[in-house]
C-alpha cells in the first residue's frame, strides 16, 4: 500500500532527477535568500548554477548545529516572515534551542510525508490513531497529527504523560494505531498490566515509535507485550520532524528516507568523506524542497548506513538502518535531547563555580532515568541539612524548567567523580537497549 | 562565648563515619560532642573537637568537604524543665533553632546544649541577660 504511489515508487534515474532539479532551485533560493550560505559558499567557490549533477553536492560545505545555533532565532529562513506559519524548536548544545520555521507549503509537504509514513507502517483512512507524541514546540506531536488528518485517519491528540487516561481512552475509543517514545510504549504496557488490563483485548494493531534509539530485542518486546507491529521512525525538527524516514511493514529492514525531499549521505564524521553503501558513518541530509529553512548537508550526527538496494515493498527510496549512536555527545532522554553542556550550564549558573558532575543515565521499568552527581565542595557545603537539601531541589527544578527532563540530584563526597587523564568522564549511560 | 564545631559531608555509604574517626585518632584528636544529621543521601557530621584547626586540616588532607561553624553552647540547669527554661526565653525573643544537640560535662555532670542559631549573637546576649551559664569555646575544648 502507498499514499502517493507515483513518488514512492519512482524508478531510480526518475527519482535522481527530480532530485537534481530540486536541488538546483534550492540552492538558488539559499544562494538569493540566506547570508550565511551566500557566505559559505562563497568560501568554498561553489556558485548555486555549479551544481550540474548529483556528484558536485560533494563539493558543497556542511552545515551544523552550531551554524543553527549561530544564526539564532531566525538567521538561516530562507523566506520572509509573513510567509513562515508555524515556528518549532528543539534543544540546541546550551540554553537557546535550535529554531526551524515552516511555510504553509513545508506543513504541507510534511503532513504527506507523514502520512506516506502511516501507510508505510500499515495504518490506513479510517485507523484510529492514538498520539502520545508530545505537542508543542516538540516536533512529534503535529507532525504526527497533521500526517494523520492527512491519510483521513481519525487522530486524537493525546499528547504525552497521564499514562491511566491513554490506557482507559485506548480501550473505550478503539484506538488502532499508537504514536510514541518506544520507552513509553513499555511504559503503558506494564501501567496496563497494573490495571488489569490486557493489550490483546485492546483494537491495537500498529505502533508507530521514534524519537529515541532502540533496538530489535526492544522490538520484540514491544510486539509481544503490546501484541502489535512496532515499526522505528525517523525525523529530526531541523529537517523537518518525524516522517523523513521510517521503515515498511512489509520489510521492517531499514528505514525508507523520502528521496524526493531529502537526500541522504553517510560520512566519516571525523573525515567529512563521503562513504560507500553499506558502510557505517554519519547521515548527512539536504534539505530540497523546504522553503522556510532549507539545509545544505546538514550533519545530524546520527550514525546510520544506508542501502539503494529494491525493497519488497516496492517503494525505490534507500533505506537506512536503525540508528546506533550518535557522532556527538548528545543523549537522548525520554525522548528529549540533552546535552551534557547544558546541565553544565545550569550547573554553573547556580553557584557561580564548576562543580564537579557526572551524568548517570539508566532504565527502570522501561522509563529513563537521570540523576545528577555533584560534588560538594566547601563553598556548596553547610552544616544545615535544609540548606543542602534546598541545593538539590534547586538544582532539579532548573534542569526540569531548562531541559524539560526530570532529574534526581545526588549530592557526593569531593574526588569521588572518576577522573581520568585529568578528564572527569561526565556521562555514564547504563542502559541496555 | 561562641564555640567552633567543625562540620563534615558525608555520603551515606559504609564506613565512612569509621574513616573519619580513624583520621582523627590517629591524630591525636579528641572528640568533645558530636551529632549526625542524616537524609536518604548524605549525612553531616557535626563535632566539637580539642584541636579544631588541626581536625580540619587532617580530615581536608584525606578528601573530606569541611566547613567550621560558630554554635553556642549552654549548661542546662539541674532541675525538671530546665531545658525548657532556655527555650522559653529563645522563643519569647524570637530566635531560631537551626538544629541543637546535648552531652554530659565530664566534671560537673551537668548536661549541656549546643545550639545552632540563626542569629548567634543575639541569642547569646538574650541567654546572658537571663542569667544562663553560657560556656566559653576554651573551656569545652580542654574539658
Amino acid at each position: 500500500m502507498f499514499f502517493n504511489e507515483e513518488f514512492e515508487t519512482l524508478p531510480r534515474p526518475a527519482l535522481e532527477a527530480v532530485q537534481l532539479k530540486r536541488l538546483q532551485a534550492t540552492l538558488e533560493l539559499v544562494s538569493a535568500n540566506v547570508p550565511f550560505y551566500q557566505n559559505i559558499l562563497g568560501k568554498a567557490g561553489v556558485k548555486s548554477g555549479d551544481v550540474k549533477q548529483l556528484a558536485d553536492l560533494q563539493r558543497l560545505p556542511f552545515t551544523s548545529k552550531q551554524d543553527m545555533r549561530d544564526s539564532y532565532p531566525y538567521g538561516l529562513f530562507a523566506a520572509p516572515m509573513e510567509e513562515i506559519v508555524r515556528i518549532h524548536a528543539s534543544s540546541g548544545t546550551t540554553g537557546k534551542p535550535t529554531v526551524v520555521g515552516y511555510t504553509a507549503r513545508d506543513i504541507d509537504v510534511w503532513a504527506e510525508l507523514m502520512a506516506r509514513s502511516f501507510v508505510s507502517a500499515g495504518a490506513h483512512k479510517g485507523d484510529i490513531i492514538h498520539n502520545a507524541y508530545g505537542y508543542g514546540l516538540f516536533t512529534g506531536g503535529l507532525g504526527a497529527h497533521y500526517g494523520a488528518e492527512r491519510l483521513g485517519a481519525s487522530v486524537i491528540p493525546m499528547s504525552g504523560g497521564n499514562t491511566k487516561k491513554q490506557i482507559m481512552i485506548m480501550q473505550d475509543f478503539g484506538s488502532t494505531v499508537l504514536t510514541c517514545t518506544p520507552s513509553y510504549s513499555l511504559f503503558m504496557a506494564e501501567a496496563a498490566h497494573e490495571e488489569g488490563v490486557d493489550f490483546r483485548d485492546l483494537k491495537l494493531r500498529v505502533g508507530i515509535f521514534g524519537a529515541e534509539p532502540w533496538s530489535e530485542s526492544m522490538r520484540t518486546e514491544i510486539e509481544e507485550k503490546l501484541n502489535l507491529a512496532a515499526i522505528d521512525i525517523y525525523g529530526l525538527s531541523e529537517i523537518m520532524g518525524p516522517g523523513v524516514a521510517i521503515e515498511c511493514i512489509e520489510g521492517k529492514k531499514g528505514l525508507h528516507i523520502w528521496e524526493d525531499h531529502f537526500i541522504p549521505e553517510i560520512i566519516n564524521p571525523d573525515t567529512g568523506q563521503r562513504l560507500g553503501e553499506g558502510e557505517r558513518g554519519e547521515l548527512v541530509i539536504t534539505t530540497i524542497t523546504k522553503q522556510g529553512i532549507p539545509l545544505i548537508r546538514y550533519r545530524t550526527r546520527d550514525i546510520t548506513s544506508i542501502t539503494y538496494e529494491p525493497c519488497i515493498c516496492g517503494r525505490t527510496h534507500a533505506r537506512i538502518a536503525r540508528m546506533s549512536g550518535r557522532s556527538d555527545d548528545m543523549l537522548i532522554i525520554r525522548g528529549v535531547n540533552v546535552f551534557p553542556s547544558q546541565i553544565e550550564s545550569i550547573l554553573v549558573g547556580i553557584e557561580g563555580v564548576e562543580p564537579h558532575y557526572v551524568l548517570i543515565i539508566d532504565r527502570l521499568d522501561n522509563l529513563d532515568t537521570l540523576e545528577v552527581q555533584v560534588e560538594v565542595d566547601e563553598q556548596l557545603f553547610s552544616d544545615e541539612v535544609k540548606v543542602l537539601q534546598a541545593l538539590s531541589h534547586r538544582i532539579e527544578k532548573e534542569i526540569k524548567d531548562m531541559l524539560g527532563v526530570t532529574c534526581r540530584v545526588k549530592l557526593v563526597e569531593p574526588k569521588t567523580i572518576q577522573r581520568s587523564e585529568g578528564k572527569a568522564k561526565r556521562v555514564i549511560d547504563n542502559r541496555k537497549l | 562565648m561562641k564555640v567552633e564545631q567543625i562540620s563534615i559531608f558525608i555520603e551515606n555509604k559504609s564506613g565512612r563515619l569509621a574513616e573519619i574517626t580513624r583520621i582523627l585518632g590517629e591524630s591525636g584528636i579528641n572528640i568533645r560532642a558530636l551529632s549526625l544529621a542524616d537524609t536518604t543521601d548524605f549525612g553531616i557530621l557535626r563535632l566539637i573537637v580539642n584541636d579544631v584547626e588541626k581536625a580540619k586540616s587532617v580530615l581536608k588532607e584525606k578528601g573530606f568537604t569541611v566547613n567550621k561553624t560558630e554554635v553556642v553552647a549552654v549548661e542546662v540547669p539541674d532541675r525538671p524543665g530546665g531545658l525548657s527554661t532556655i527555650l522559653q526565653t529563645l522563643d519569647a525573643e524570637q530566635i531560631n533553632v537551626e538544629y541543637m544537640y546535648a552531652f554530659v560535662e565530664r566534671c560537673g555532670g551537668n548536661a549541656v546544649i549546643i545550639f545552632r542559631f540563626d542569629e548567634t549573637d543575639k541569642a547569646i546576649a538574650a541567654l546572658k541577660n537571663n542569667k544562663f551559664n553560657v560556656l566559653e569555646g576554651e573551656r569545652l575544648y580542654t574539658m
